[in-house]
């Protein structure tokens, strides 16, 4: 049949596409393309009104210049014309224009909603269509708030066409997605839920994308779909090929829809249900059973369906990963394909185990196969066959094999491609840092990879072997000696000699006893790299250098003539000069007492989570870090903390990003915080939510004993406070750190209260932290603390949060030291008993001696020795410093470590005071 | 099966026809485009047909001269997008009869209808190729006839 046969031929239109193709150059091309939009633009304007025949052709002919790649920008309002032909081609073509050039012009999409209107409510199931295709193309803000409340009345509705309602199901979902906010949930869920049984299957093949997106986000809502689903699936599982006639693909029944249950069935647990349980298990076997069935056709359209089923069953067997039976032949059948001679089939095979290691029940069964792994990774032809091999090996290593899939990778990389070199190694570095038993190896295994894989050897990478040397001494001595020999090679990598100067500057010592690596020979080999060298590696050298006069006061001679010729002591980096000139007044003036402790050898890093793993997290992406990570991650009790930003100059301080201010450190340990954070992610998980957080707020509470540390985090966020208060005045830092690595923008922060601020800056680049100052007068006392309100957005998103400022009366106070007799006369002036607060209440915290004196002389008043006569008990005595007035307080807490409990009595010259210190006070004790 | 976008390139890397199942700038596109084309037809003959790309499984096959490129999200399956592409195929090969490059390149706006029918918005709307042909067949039933636009003039 030729083309022109079919439908409408627009012979205008075949004659310009076959003009365009006979064009023999670019410049031909567009010397064509602009005479036809003249034309075009002509009669567009022209007097004589077009019929709807001629505005289509042009349409269309706009349409195919913006396809191939050329600007347009007419022709709109006439595409919006065609919109309300009742011509269903001219209608056709219209909408075909306006969903592939989506214009944001508002005034055109007025128009635009109007016509979808009109075809949404003109009941021609055709019409209908086409309305709803164009809503889900351009799926819109404008278009979801126009029609997001319209499109499930046209779903559920009872007399609804089958081909509109798969539309409008679909349609739904596209909004659903782009607008979450306008598509409320309502009477329509449980219908939605039961178009699971239509008898149409293409109506339960659209609806089930619905459920299942829907299902993501509010589970709980369509549970009932669970049961529906095992049902659906097990009476198409067990059908006959040619059961579902047209839905039959190639002898497999209903792929898609087959899929799609499954995947529908992967947002949910194990079905409770023993009887659904046991059908969804019998239907997950005979997917199983069905892969050793001989194919029925040759077909690989055949196997392919039937293998998407079985690749879902798996994902959906790990994902319950609680049936060892099943999850043992999911890993025996994928094993068979690890040797299938389709390529895809051996690609997926590989994937999907990768899943299946981190399985307690089948890692051991992975693992049988690793020689064919190891295998593939040597032979497959396929780049991207290969990467699967390796991303394999590296998620079923464990102890037992370690050495084994270490020694296979790093042969791999001296042939492996560049594409996935990086990769290679940062997984090589993981591997052998966590399975090291002995360090050697590991030295070994990275000096290794740096002779193998230099230039894709990250920062991260060398400052983590350096990281471990410095932090076992056992293995101090052999670094040094391997990295000598590495050393000697003539031609050996930049990364080489970094890592060499830094070991033989702190560790050359260990084996300068040996003749072949004397101090000397030590210098001179790390020097006659020096000039190869770039200027961070040469500044790298020089600190060694310094190190060296320490180790060896024998090369103090040579290594200060080195110093001092002019290519060092006038170089042109100021970077280099600095350190030539620095380092050699040092070794000049300085003793060697001050030598010593000046460069001492590095003290060892704090233990954290390695910082390549984090690394490899962020080039995989969050959803690809396997379990085992995870869990290791846990263990190590690390959190990512943005380490890799340090090197070997700044290794002294603490990295920038790790702790705000290096005040973390200060907040109190123990549960409160943590889960207090939790609970907030959560929370904040939701788009444009507002949080004000509770006023019992464990992480408020904390701030009534002390002025300084982290007053609010979650994922996105972290707030740190320093603060200081003088009579009745205080100054607030308040310290807004970006935890991730986009731009904060519009931030804006509302303190509600009567404070003098600055505004801050609106924009909070990733990684950054920015700075608030806060002047605070107290003019009379308060128990209301002022609220903050911060507003920002993250990607998308509004954030909105309200927190309270941790700003107490008790911060006011001045500190009275009395004598005993003073306290006891003025205890009796306060004693009108409004004046008297009293709490009796159990103890929260530790009753430890020290810790109640930290937090009392938190408070702000003076801790008075010898006043009570039980000396278990504590005094204090203070004035509040407010505009107006002065109040003085006096205050006594009497423990009774027994019962754990505490009576607690403030006598304040303001009843009020009494009052609300007591409350504060009865929180922290 | 969430897809996000559908190419379809010449050997040559001639675009032939794009479907984009999410919003996304023109600058966007074209580099996508770029990258895709030239991934895809760098590969060697009897690779596997699925590629990573960003966050994303780039699936793609050739059929004759042309390459279909389908880009779907992280979870989904591979297989069954595989199929996609070739119930895609199946389709134009019956509305066509024996489709081929040139008719897809004439017929553009026709190859953008069947699409419509079969996908929306990025998910399989209909599997059955009886149902999707009966509704383009309906739609051709609902156009004039053909004398009437061929005695239309030209330009």
């Amino acid at each position: 049949m030729p083309a022109v046969s079919k439908g409408d031929g627009m012979r205008g239109l075949a004659v310009f596409i076959s003009d365009i193709r006979n064009c023999k150059s670019k410049e031909a091309e567009i010397k064509r393309i602009n005479k036809e939009l003249a034309n075009i633009r002509s009669k567009f304007k022209g007097d004589k009104a077009l019929d709807g025949y001629s505005k289509k052709k042009y349409v269309c002919k706009l349409l195919f210049i913006f396809l191939l790649g050329h600007d347009i920008d007419f022709g709109h309002m006439e595409a919006v014309n065609l919109l309300s032909s009742n011509k269903y081609t001219e209608k056709q073509i219209g909408y075909l224009f306006i969903s592939v050039l989506v214009n944001s012009n508002s005034e055109l999409i007025r128009l635009i909603n109007n016509a979808i209107k009109n075809d949404l409510s003109s009941r021609n199931p055709t019409f209908m269509c086409l309305a709803l295709h164009c809503i889900a193309n351009v799926g819109s803000r404008e278009m979801a708030e126009a029609f997001a409340s319209e499109i499930p009345r046209i779903l559920v509705a009872g007399d609804t066409m089958d081909s509109v309602k798969q539309s409008a199901a679909l349609c739904l979902l596209r909004l659903y997605k782009t607008s979450p906010d306008l598509v409320l949930m309502g009477e329509w869920t449980s219908r939605v839920v039961h178009l699971l049984n239509d008898q149409h299957m293409g109506v339960v093949t659209a609806a089930i994308s619905l459920i299942t997106c829907l299902s993501q986000k509010n589970p709980d809502e369509f549970k009932t779909c669970v049961s529906l689903a095992v049902s659906r699936l097990s009476r198409i599982v067990s059908s006959a090929s040619t059961d579902l006639q047209d839905y039959t693909y190639y002898f497999v029944p209903a792929p898609w829809l087959s899929c799609k249950l499954l995947r529908l069935l992967q947002c949910y647990p194990p079905p409770e249900d023993g009887a659904v349980k046991g059908r969804l298990v019998e239907c997950l076997e005979t997917i199983l059973n069905k892969a050793q069935e001989p194919p029925k056709s040759k077909k690989v359209q055949h196997s392919n369906a039937k293998n998407a089923i079985l690749f879902e069953a798996i994902s959906l067997i790990i994902h319950y990963d609680s049936e060892p039976n099943l999850l043992v032949r999911a890993c025996n059948q994928l094993g068979q394909f690890l040797q299938h001679r389709e390529t895809n089939l051996r690609y997926l095979a590989l994937e999907s185990m990768c899943t299946l290691a981190s399985s307690e029940f089948s890692h051991e069964a992975v693992k049988t196969h690793i020689e064919t792994v190891i295998n593939a990774l040597k032979t497959e032809r396929d780049v991207s066959v290969r990467q699967r091999a390796a991303d394999l090996l590296y998620a079923m290593c464990d102890r037992s094999n370690a050495k084994q899939i270490v020694a296979e990778m790093l042969s791999y990389l001296e042939t492996a491609d560049y594409s996935i070199r990086e990769e290679m190694v940062l997984k090589v570095a993981i591997l052998a840092e966590k399975y090291a038993v002995d360090y050697s190896w590991y030295v070994d295994t990275i000096l290794n990879l740096i002779r193998i894989a230099g230039d894709y050897v990250s920062e991260e990478v060398w400052y983590r072997v350096i990281q471990i040397v410095i932090n076992r001494d056992d293995v101090q001595g052999y670094a040094a000696k391997t990295v000598f020999e590495a050393l000697q090679a003539p031609a050996c990598h930049e990364n080489m000699v970094k890592v060499g100067g830094y070991i033989l500057g702190e560790f050359g010592n260990l084996i300068a006893g040996d003749p072949r690596s004397s101090p000397l020979v030590q210098f001179n080999l790390l020097h006659s790299k020096f000039h190869l060298c770039s200027v961070p590696t040469r500044a790298l050298l020089l600190s060694a250098y310094i190190k060296f006069i320490n180790l060896f006061p024998e090369t103090k001679a040579t290594i200060q003539e080195v110093l001092r010729c002019d290519s060092q002591i006038r170089n042109s980096d100021v970077e280099l000069q600095q350190r030539a000139v620095e380092y050699l007044k040092l070794s000049s003036i300085a003793s060697t007492d001050v030598l010593a402790t000046v460069l001492e050898e590095m003290p060892p890093f704090p233990e954290r989570e390695s910082s390549i793993l984090a690394k490899l997290k962020k080039k995989k992406g969050p959803g690809a870090v396997s379990v085992t990570e995870l869990e290791d991650s846990k263990r190590e009790g690390g959190e990512l903390n943005g380490g890799g930003d340090r090197g070997p100059d700044t290794a002294s301080t603490p990295s920038p990003s790790a702790d705000l201010l290096g005040i973390r450190s200060a907040a109190p340990v123990g549960a409160a915080p943590a889960s207090a954070g939790s609970l907030l992610v959560d929370v904040f998980s939701e788009a444009g939510t507002t949080t004000t957080l509770p006023s019992s707020s464990l992480f408020w509470l904390l701030f009534v004993c002390k002025n300084n540390g982290v007053l609010f985090e979650n994922q996105l966020l972290q707030i740190g406070i320093k603060s200081e208060y003088r009579q009745n005045l205080g100054r607030m830092y308040l310290f807004y750190g970006n935890k991730t690595s986009v731009q904060f923008a519009s931030f804006t922060t509302t303190p509600q209260l009567n404070v003098q601020t600055k505004p801050v800056e609106p924009l909070v680049e990733g990684g950054a932290q920015i700075q608030q100052v806060l002047n605070i007068e107290c003019l009379t006392d308060f128990s209301d603390a002022p609220l903050l309100n911060i507003k920002f957005r993250y990607g998308g998103a509004l954030q909105n949060l309200t927190l309270k400022l941790p700003v107490t009366i008790n911060k006011f106070f001045q500190p009275t030291e009395m004598t005993s007799s003073d306290f006891f006369q003025r205890w009796k002036q306060l004693s009108q008993p409004q004046q008297e607060a009293q709490k009796i209440f159990k103890a929260n915290h530790s009753m430890d001696t020290e810790v109640l004196k930290a937090k009392l002389l938190g408070l702000g008043t003076a801790l008075l020795d010898n006043v009570d006569p039980n000396p278990e008990n504590y005094v204090c005595a203070g004035v509040i410093q407010t505009k107006g007035q002065q109040v003085g307080c006096l205050l006594r807490l009497e423990p009774n470590a027994q019962a754990q409990m505490y009576r607690l009595t403030l006598r304040c010259s303001k009843d009020s005071v009494s009052r609300r210190l007591c409350e504060l006070l009865a929180e922290q004790f | 099966m969430c897809m996000r976008f559908l190419l379809l390139f010449s050997r040559q890397g001639k675009l032939r026809l794009q479907k984009w199942f999410t919003p996304i700038s023109e600058r966007e596109k074209k580099k996508i485009i770029r990258d895709m084309t030239s991934m895809v037809l760098a590969r060697q003959p009897r690779s596997c047909n699925f590629l990573h790309w960003k966050d994303l499984k780039i699936i793609y096959k050739r059929y004759a001269s042309l390459y279909f490129c389908l880009a779907i999200e992280n979870q989904e399956n591979e297989l069954l997008a595989l199929e996609v592409i070739h119930r895609y195929v199946e389709l134009l090969d019956k509305y066509f009869g024996n489709v081929c490059e040139l008719d897809i390149i004439f017929n553009f706006e026709k190859a953008y209808f069947i699409l419509d029918e079969f996908l929306m918005g990025g998910e399989i709307q209909e599997t059955s190729k009886q149902m999707v042909n009966r509704s383009i067949e309906a739609s051709d039933m609902l156009q004039e006839t053909m004398e009437e636009y061929m005695s239309k003039p030209a330009f």
